[in-house]
């Protein structure tokens, strides 16, 4: 099957033709298939949410082309619109755009701006809020009310609620306490198991993306450093700690058993952990 | 993008105009607006000029920075242009057609009152391009300090100037990222008519104010944890001191404005 989204020799220079020109992008390549979780990674400045922002139009690129379902998205005028739905971007603190009087106002509208009947934006209105946890009764209540986690919620169903093929996520749980982390992490995943969406998550949790995504994009100095499973990415650990970045605490302490000489392979999951060991135990026991 | 705004932006440095004392900058450019207003002669003009150059050349500010400040103003200029160009009487007539005439004097007049204005806006951009917001705040402070006596909140508002020119930066790009997400959830802002891009202003203007009002009763409380209690028994880790330059400063300033005075009055 053809990708749904593709990224072809991006480039991207921020303030060019000022001194304060800054390359953001340099020569960024990948593909997406339809259904995949994807995690990107990458410390702080290393071009990360500039490339989010490419995925739906939301910045043009310099050089390069982004494909969406084999279309260029900047071919065409109303292409570019439309793909602004077809891949929806939760960014950073998206509680901070909240504007509407009612949670079910501001949740509604991005389908609205789709131009939809106003049957259908009430039953994607509903569905959303259900899939993030909502009950019908804070629909009526002003977003402004809510705690930070369920504000977090109701940010993210607005941008859920416009049904995208793609869902590009900036960063979702930053500021939230260990239960809405989880909370909004399962939403992604209902998500994406409920409409077959492709999901794009940047996260500087190691344990989150190695738990969650299908495959890994590591992003370098505005370069795509490397791109594989969880397992490849993280097995090259000493790689990304010389970029600054981190590798999972269980893979960490599999690494610290093998130097003691325990004859362990690294893993990158709790589940993958507690199979070794017992393998590990029941093969000890039988010897 | 709104972040390439340069209006009257602080310039770092360290010519001498940089090291100058705030209150000389500023005291300077009120004696340089007036000596400005006074002047009337070709020569009057030539000087102020010369001594606009002299004071750029110092200062180490790139030309081309000080033109790009004017942009926003070009159409005052043409205005004001014009109209002393238009409407102006005067005996000897160079054009004269349908009810347009143009006279020599208009033509002088008009030359005059754009040089004026552009030689008072350069003058302006040369002190805020050369002073940091913090300097110039606590120049003025220094300098209002008098007004304390009639029971003027000198320091207050010193400082809330102070924090607006801070946060200025922070909302152009709090600004930014709010219209992207908002474009991200198909917001339109450049197609329809006046009244449905006026509404479509709305969700960047609730967010931008709800965070505006956040970031103010956070660093209300950030500077109340730090003992803040206004400029009452507040001391200053730079204390403002005249030096020599600046002594210098004031003496040349006077003697321009004198000599712009006495070649006024001489009708030169």
């Amino acid at each position: 099957m053809a990708p749904i989204l593709e990224v072809r020799n991006l480039s991207h220079t921020y303030s060019i033709g000022t001194p304060f020109a800054h390359k953001a992008l340099d020569n960024v390549s990948f593909a997406v298939e339809r259904g995949e979780f994807i995690g990107v990674i990458g410390h702080t400045g290393s071009g990360k949410s500039t490339l989010m922002q490419h995925l739906n139009g939301l910045l043009k690129p310099e050089i390069g082309e982004i494909l969406l379902d084999g279309v260029d998205i900047w071919s065409d005028k109303k292409v570019t619109r439309l793909s602004r739905f077809r891949v929806g971007l939760v960014f950073q603190y998206p509680e901070y755009q909240l504007f509407e009087e009612t949670v079910y106002k501001d949740i509604a509208f991005g389908p609205k701006n789709m131009g939809l009947k106003s049957a259908e934006i009430d039953r994607r209105v509903r569905e959303a809020a259900k899939l993030v946890g909502l009950t019908e009764a804070q629909l009526e209540v002003s977003p402004f009310d809510l705690s930070g986690g369920q504000k977090r919620r109701v940010a993210i169903a607005g941008v859920i609620a416009m049904e995208p093929e793609v869902l590009v996520l900036d960063e979702p749980t930053a500021g939230l306490d260990p239960e809405g982390r989880e909370e909004v992490l399962s939403n992604i995943e209902d998500y994406r198991r409920s409409k077959n969406a492709t999901i794009m998550m940047v996260s500087h949790s190691m344990n989150d993306v190695a738990r969650l995504a299908d495959r890994l994009l590591v992003m370098n100095d505005a370069m795509l450093a490397m791109d594989g499973t969880p397992e490849q990415v993280f097995t090259r650990a000493q790689e990304l700690v010389d970029m600054g970045l981190d590798i999972p605490e269980i893979t960490k302490l599999f690494l610290q058993l093998r130097k003691l000489g325990l004859p362990v392979e690294p893993v990158f999951t709790m589940e993958q952990a507690i199979k070794v060991l017992r393998e590990l135990k029941e093969g000890n026991a039988n010897a | 993008m709104l972040k390439d705004i340069t209006l009257g932006q602080y310039f770092p440095g360290n010519s001498v105009i940089h090291r100058m004392d705030p209150r000389t900058k500023l005291v300077g450019l009120i004696i340089y607006i007036v000596a400005l207003f006074t002047a009337t002669s070709w020569l009057s003009y030539g000087i102020m000029l010369a001594f606009l150059i002299v004071m750029v050349a110092l200062s180490k500010i790139p030309v081309k920075a000080l033109f790009k400040g004017m942009k926003p103003l070009i159409f005052i200029l043409i205005f004001t242009g014009l109209l002393n160009l238009l409407f102006n009487g005067g005996e000897t007539v160079l054009v004269a057609f349908w009810k347009i005439t143009i006279t020599l004097e208009g033509v002088i007049r008009a030359f005059f009152m754009v040089a004026r204005i552009l030689m008072l806006i350069s003058a302006t951009f040369l002190m805020t391009y050369t002073t940091s917001p913090i300097q110039l705040t606590d120049g003025l402070e220094s300098l209002l300090s008098p007004l304390k006596k009639i029971r003027v909140p000198v320091h207050e508002l010193a400082m809330m100037m102070c924090i607006a020119l801070r946060f200025i930066p922070t909302l152009i790009e709090e600004t930014d990222k709010i219209i992207s997400a908002q474009k991200a959830r198909g917001a339109d802002f450049e197609t329809g008519s006046v009244l449905k891009r006026v509404k479509a202003l709305v969700p960047i203007l609730v967010p931008l104010f709800i965070s505006a009002f956040r970031r103010a009763d956070e660093l209300a409380t950030a500077m109340e944890c730090r003992c803040y209690q206004g400029g009452e028994g507040r001391t200053k880790m730079k204390l403002l001191r005249y030096r020599r330059r600046d002594y210098f400063a004031y003496l040349i300033l006077l003697m321009l404005l004198s000599g712009v005075i006495v070649a006024a009055s001489f009708g030169l």
